[in-house]
C-alpha cells in the first residue's frame, strides 16, 4: 500500500494566540506538530505494522508512508517528528504566495500534491488546532473523487481486496462505512495512543528525504492561494474583552448557598 | 426579499433544537426557507411550524445511505438552482462536511463554528480558546456559514410554510463509501449536551464520584459534561466530553467541578454566558475564567448548592 498522512505544523495549543493583519501571528510562538495528527500517523504506522512480513514499518514492510504538508520552511520540525516515529519520507509545500491561505486553497494544493503520488489511502487527523474547522479531509476528498471515510474511531483495512471500513464516531452516534481504495480517511483522538519515537527513530529520521516543492511544482497557479484568493475576508479581530473580573470567595461551610444566591440574582435557578 | 437557505438536522424523525435557532437567525436576513432531506418529510415540516419559516423544500433519495457527501450534492444543485443569500448549517461534525464539500462544488466561500451572523452576513467567531472574537465575511459565490448550536434564541412563530420539492441526483463519486450500519446515540433522560441551557461538568477532581455532579445537574435541569481527564478514565461516556476534542457547548450556565481549566477543556465551554467553577485550587486556570466561583471541596459545595436549589423550589 501507499499511504500519505496530511501533516500540520500549529502553533503550541498550550501558548497565547494572537492575531496580527486579520491572520494568525506564527512568528511570535512555538511551533509544533498538530497534536490531532499525531493519531493519524499512528493509525498509518499500525495499519502497515499489520501488514507487513517484518511488522514493522519502513523498508522491507512492502509499504510506504508519505508525509505531506503545506506550510513554512520550519515546517521540517514537525515533519521531521512524524519521520521519527516511523513514516518514510514526507513532501513539504512551501511558497511565499500561499501565505494566507484558507481551507479552499489548502485543499487545492494538498489534492494537487497527492494527485502525483498513487496513493491508496491518505490519512489526516480530524481538524488543525489553529484553524479548527475540520473541513480539509472533506475537501480533499471532494477534491480528488474518492470515497469520504472521516471521524474514524476505528479502521480496518484489507490489502488483499483493496477495501477500507470505518467506524464513524459523531454526535448523531455511530456508522459502519466501507470503500475501496482509494480513499480519504480522518481519526479521531480517540482511535490510538501515539507512539513516542524511539531513539533509532529519531537517528533514523534525520537521514529520512523530505521533498521541497514550490507551489509552481504542484500546478496551482499563484492567484488560487494566498490572502488574495481567500474567499472569506476577515473584517476585524479582537482580543475579547476580558470577562469582568469574577467573584471568587473561599468555601467557609456555605459556599453552596452563596453559589446558589448567585445563580438567584442571575435568574439561572 | 432575497432568500436564506438552512438545513435541518433530524435524527430519528425528531429536529434538533438547532433547527429553530437557524430558521431563527435566517429570518433575521431575508426570507427563511428550510431544506429538509429525507424520504419521509412531512413528520418534520410540521415540527417546523412553530418556528419563523417562509417556504419548505424537501429532497428525498438515499441520503441517510450515503451521508454528508451526498447530502452536499443535493444542497449544492439546490443552490445553483435558487442562488440564495446565504446558506446556514449547524456546526457539528457532520455539518462542516456537508458545508465543506458543498463550497468545493458551487466555489463558495465558508466561514464555520460562527457564534452569530448579522443581516449583513457578517459573522463572529470566537477562537483562540476564545480569547479572540473576529468578525468575518464571505466574499465569493454563496456563503456558506456554520453556526454553533445555542448561540440564538430560538424565536417561536405560527407559520404554516408552503411546501416545495426539489429533485437532486447524487454523483458516483458521493456514493463510494455508503453506511452499512449505523447506532444511534441512546439518550438518557437529561437534555442533550450540546442543546442544553445549563451544563454541569465534572472532572478529575470527582474522582470517579459523579453523582454530586448528576445530583446538582437534575436540580437544575441540567446535561453533564466531562473533563478528558474524567471520560479516559473511563468515569464518564466519551459522548459527554467538553472540550476541543469533545463536544463544544455555550450554554447560558457552565458549572464545572473539579476541573483545572486546561486550554483544550476551555476550547470546549469557553463561550458559555455564565461560568462557575468550583475547585480546591485557588491558584486553577478555570478560576481565572469564572464568573463566579468557589474555592472548596466539591463534595461539599455541590451537594448544599443541590439542597438549596431543591428547597427553594418547595
Ligand atoms: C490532543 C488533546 C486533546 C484534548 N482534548 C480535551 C478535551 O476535549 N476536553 C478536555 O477536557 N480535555 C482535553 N484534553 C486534556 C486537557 O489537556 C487536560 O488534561 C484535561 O482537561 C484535564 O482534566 P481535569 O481538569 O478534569 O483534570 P486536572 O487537570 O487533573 O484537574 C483536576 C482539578 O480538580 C481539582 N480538584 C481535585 N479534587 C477536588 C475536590 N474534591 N473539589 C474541588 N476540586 C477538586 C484540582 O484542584 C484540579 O484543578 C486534551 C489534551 C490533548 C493533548
Ligand atoms: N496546511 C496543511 N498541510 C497538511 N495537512 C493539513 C493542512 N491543514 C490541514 N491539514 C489536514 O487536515 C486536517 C483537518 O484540518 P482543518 O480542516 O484545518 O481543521 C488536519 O488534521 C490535517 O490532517
Amino acid at each position: 500500500m501507499k499511504i500519505a498522512i496530511c501533516i500540520k505544523q500549529v502553533p503550541d495549543s498550550w501558548a497565547e494566540k494572537k492575531m496580527a493583519g486579520g491572520v494568525l501571528d506564527r512568528a511570535g510562538v512555538d511551533a509544533v506538530l498538530n497534536d490531532l495528527d499525531e493519531y493519524a500517523v499512528e493509525e498509518a504506522l499500525r495499519i502497515v505494522e499489520a501488514n507487513s512480513p517484518t511488522k514493522e514499518a519502513g523498508e522491507g514492510s512492502g509499504h510506504t508512508i508519505t508525509l505531506i504538508s503545506m506550510g513554512p520552511e520550519r515546517a521540517t520540525e514537525a515533519i521531521r517528528k512524524a519521520l521519527s516515529m516511523g513514516a518514510d519520507d514526507a513532501i513539504l509545500v512551501t511558497d511565499p504566495s500561499l501565505a494566507g491561505s484558507d481551507a479552499l486553497a489548502t485543499s487545492l494544493v494538498l489534492s494537487e500534491v497527492i494527485k502525483k503520488g498513487n496513493y491508496d489511502l491518505v490519512l489526516c487527523g480530524t481538524e488543525s488546532t489553529d484553524a479548527r474547522m475540520s473541513v480539509i479531509p472533506a475537501m480533499i476528498s471532494q477534491r480528488l473523487g474518492w470515497a469520504q471515510l472521516t471521524f474514524a474511531g476505528k479502521v480496518a483495512v484489507n490489502p488483499a481486496a483493496n477495501t477500507v471500513e470505518i467506524e464513524r464516531v459523531t454526535e448523531f452516534g455511530n456508522q459502519v462505512m466501507s470503500a475501496k481504495f482509494p480513499a480519504v480517511l480522518s481519526v479521531v483522538e480517540k482511535i490510538n495512543e501515539p507512539r513516542y519515537p524511539s531513539f533509532k527513530g529519531i537517528m533514523a529520521a534525520k537521514k529520512k528525504p523530505i521533498t521541497n516543492m514550490s507551489l509552481a511544482d504542484t500546478g496551482v497557479g499563484s492567484s488560487d492561494v494566498g490572502s488574495a484568493a481567500a474567499w472569506s475576508n476577515v473584517k476585524e479581530a479582537l482580543p475579547r474583552p476580558p470577562r469582568g473580573a469574577g467573584v471568587k470567595l473561599t468555601d467557609e461551610g456555605n459556599g453552596g448557598e452563596k453559589l446558589v444566591e448567585f445563580l438567584v440574582e442571575k435568574r439561572l435557578a | 426579499m432575497s432568500e436564506v437557505i438552512f438545513l435541518v438536522d433530524h435524527s430519528a424523525g425528531k429536529i434538533t433544537k438547532a433547527a429553530g435557532e437557524l430558521a431563527t437567525y435566517a429570518k433575521s436576513i431575508g426570507d427563511s426557507v428550510a431544506v429538509v432531506f429525507a424520504d419521509n418529510a412531512q413528520p418534520i415540516v410540521d415540527q417546523l411550524n412553530t418556528f419563523p419559516v417562509d417556504k419548505v423544500i424537501t429532497i428525498a433519495g438515499e441520503f441517510d445511505k450515503y451521508g454528508p457527501a451526498a447530502i452536499a450534492d443535493g444542497l449544492a444543485q439546490l443552490l445553483t438552482d435558487r442562488k440564495p443569500a446565504a446558506v446556514l448549517i449547524t456546526s457539528t461534525a457532520n455539518g462542516k462536511e456537508i458545508a465543506a464539500r458543498a463550497s468545493v462544488i458551487t466555489g463558495s466561500g465558508i466561514i464555520t463554528d460562527a457564534v452569530n451572523v448579522d443581516k449583513d452576513l457578517i459573522t463572529t467567531q470566537s477562537v483562540f480558546g476564545g480569547s479572540t472574537t473576529v468578525h468575518a465575511t464571505v466574499t465569493k459565490g454563496v456563503p456558506i456559514i456554520t453556526l454553533r448550536a445555542n448561540s440564538i434564541e430560538a424565536t417561536g412563530a405560527t407559520s404554516s410554510a408552503a411546501v416545495e420539492i426539489f429533485a437532486a441526483t447524487i454523483s458516483e463519486a458521493a456514493k463510494l463509501a455508503p453506511i452499512t450500519s449505523s447506532t444511534p446515540v441512546v439518550k438518557g433522560g437529561r437534555p442533550d449536551l450540546t442543546e442544553a441551557s445549563i451544563v454541569v461538568s465534572g472532572g478529575r477532581g470527582t474522582n470517579g464520584d459523579f453523582k454530586p455532579v448528576e445530583a446538582l445537574a437534575d436540580a437544575l435541569g441540567a446535561a453533564v459534561g466531562a473533563s478528558r481527564a474524567a471520560t479516559d478514565a473511563g468515569w464518564y461516556p466519551h459522548s459527554n466530553q467538553v472540550g476541543q476534542t469533545g463536544k463544544t457547548v455555550s450554554p447560558q450556565l457552565y458549572v464545572a467541578a473539579g476541573i483545572s481549566g486546561a486550554i483544550q477543556h476551555r476550547a470546549g465551554m469557553q463561550t458559555s454566558k455564565t461560568i462557575v467553577a468550583i475547585n480546591k485550587d485557588p491558584e486553577a486556570p478555570i478560576l481565572e475564567i469564572a464568573d463566579f466561583a468557589v474555592v472548596g471541596d466539591l463534595f461539599n459545595v455541590l451537594p448544599q448548592a443541590t439542597a438549596q436549589i431543591i428547597a427553594r423550589k418547595g
